[in-house]
């Protein structure tokens, strides 16, 4: 049904058609199965950058200035690419990795490179964010700087990190639906093609529903989780 | 023969391009078991001076030789070793929030390697020295600053340490719980024989606690002596001193009744 013949209010109605829902199953699992993966890198590779950044500064535990001027110059690249103009780059990488330049597996390589750099800054300014008395305070007790970092750091700005994640979950979950556009599969390609190409308003809308649904839970979990901590720690 | 020995003691930092010279020369000599004070205005020195004692500065000439250790001759992982042997207290407590009042006090022993029973029972001995048995399982959030600073105290202390600095530990809190936390730091100084370093600007503070001290203007020290004697026969300068320290501790106790 689409908005050209139809009201809005029956286009409405139809999008809620059982129908249509049947078909969203399997996109709604590879956007899923996308995004679940996708964080999972995100998570992995923008901590490391994250870290390095954060210890390496010129006022961190272990000051560096050529991994620091390094690291922070490649993030800045990496984030000044719009991300079409990322998923088109990332076709021969995935081609080479993959040896198809389409398909799930080869977008999730676009959506963390485009991801990772947004961690990474992210991981960085909750890090900073510890009071510099508790470090030391750390080192006054004679830690070593891993110590000062995975027993203090880390724990002390765990909930800062983790509504860090949730952002950068959420901007992987549109990664994914833009990532649709190039042969990704998932709710962005049926938006796509169903919705832009040939009208079908009603899927387009059902597709929109998901997605606030998966930004809502995904914001709602990482809320939660983080408030929690706080809440323990008598913070809030 | 002094405990703790500092020579000659010279830090520059670099500010915005510029040099800051911050210790011009510094000589001290504490001796083992007593509570020395040492008093200035802010930026006189105070707190450099104390962080040079455990090379969180390190300075850039002079010497610092603490029982027969010399701090600053020492290698990155003796100096992580001698650092366990110096308890230090901050004025904003720098507790971690992350970790019960139980394993904060335990951190120290953490990283140390000590067993989980031995951790227990000496945390638990620690902070009943300090009055906080029953906050154990208490998160720092939800103390007061009177209780935080006994966490803070625990927690400098329950490696038994040979020294314990004070940086400004009672200059965030009220008169009342400062007193008892003084008497705290008495009460452990006569009981253990630890040495304690007391840095502070507040006058009150020294006179309570002190038998020796030291007056730190501008980086150089410019009276030393017992606290008795520097308060009934001040020179003419630290009389100066004193009576502007005086007038800013009234400017500030008015100021805080005025907020509260």
């Amino acid at each position: 049904m689409s908005l050209l013949d139809s009201s809005l209010w029956e286009v409405i109605k139809a999008s809620f058609n059982p129908e249509i829902w049947k078909e969203l199953i399997v996109p709604v699992g590879e956007t899923l199965y996308m995004t679940v993966i996708s964080s999972i890198i995100v998570l992995i590779f923008g901590m490391i950058l994250g870290v390095v950044l954060t210890l390496t500064s010129p006022d961190g535990l272990l000051p560096k200035r050529v991994s620091y001027t390094t690291v922070g110059w490649l993030i800045n690249v990496l984030r000044s690419l719009p991300q079409m103009v990322m998923i088109i780059l990332m076709i021969p990488v995935a081609r080479l990795i993959f040896g198809k330049s389409y398909g799930i597996n080869a977008c999730i390589i676009a959506i963390a490179a485009s991801c990772i750099p947004m961690y990474a800054r992210i991981v960085e300014s909750a890090l900073l964010e510890i009071d510099k008395g508790k470090i030391e305070a750390a080192k006054s007790i004679g830690s070593s700087n891993a110590q000062v970092f995975f027993k203090v750091i880390i724990p002390e700005t765990l909930p800062a990190i983790i509504r860090g994640f949730t952002v950068a979950v959420i901007g992987v979950i549109s990664m994914t639906a833009l990532a649709g556009m190039f042969g990704a599969g998932g709710i962005g390609d049926i938006a796509v093609r169903f919705g832009y190409q040939r009208f079908q308003h009603d899927r387009l809308f059902a597709c929109v529903y998901i997605l606030v649904v998966l930004v809502q839970i995904t914001q709602g979990i990482g809320n939660f989780i983080s408030n929690r901590m706080l809440k323990t720690r008598n913070l809030i | 023969m002094s405990y703790i020995e500092i020579r000659d003691l010279k830090k520059t930092f670099e500010v915005h391009g510029r040099e800051l010279e911050v210790l011009k020369g510094v000589d001290l000599d504490v001796e083992k078991g007593t509570i020395f004070g040492i008093i200035g205005f802010s930026g006189a020195g105070k707190s450099t001076l104390a962080r040079c004692i455990n090379r969180l500065e390190n300075p850039d000439s002079g010497s610092v030789v603490v029982g027969d250790v010399d701090i600053l001759q020492l290698n990155k992982r003796e100096l992580l070793e001698q650092r366990k042997k110096i308890g230090m207290v901050f004025q904003n407590f720098n507790l971690f929030d992350s970790r019960t009042v139980y394993r904060n006090i335990a951190y120290p022993l953490e990283i140390s390697g000590v067993s989980k029973s031995e951790i227990h029972d000496r945390v638990l001995e620690t902070a009943e020295m300090v009055g906080l048995s029953d906050k154990l399982d208490a998160y720092p959030g939800g103390l007061s600053g009177g209780q935080k600073q006994r966490v803070g105290i625990a927690r400098a202390l329950v490696n038994k340490p040979d020294i314990l600095i004070s940086d400004e530990a009672t200059s965030a809190l009220d008169p009342q719980t400062t007193i008892q936390i003084l008497d705290l730091l008495k009460e452990i100084n006569e009981k253990s024989g630890i040495t304690i370093l007391m840095i502070t600007h507040e006058l009150e503070a020294i006179r309570y606690c002190c038998s020796q001290m030291a007056v730190l203007e501008n980086g150089k020290f410019i009276e030393k002596g017992s606290v008795q004697s520097i308060f009934s026969n001040p020179t003419s300068r630290t009389g100066a001193l004193f009576a502007k320290v005086l007038q800013e501790f009234q400017n500030i106790s008015f100021s805080e009744g005025e907020g509260i």
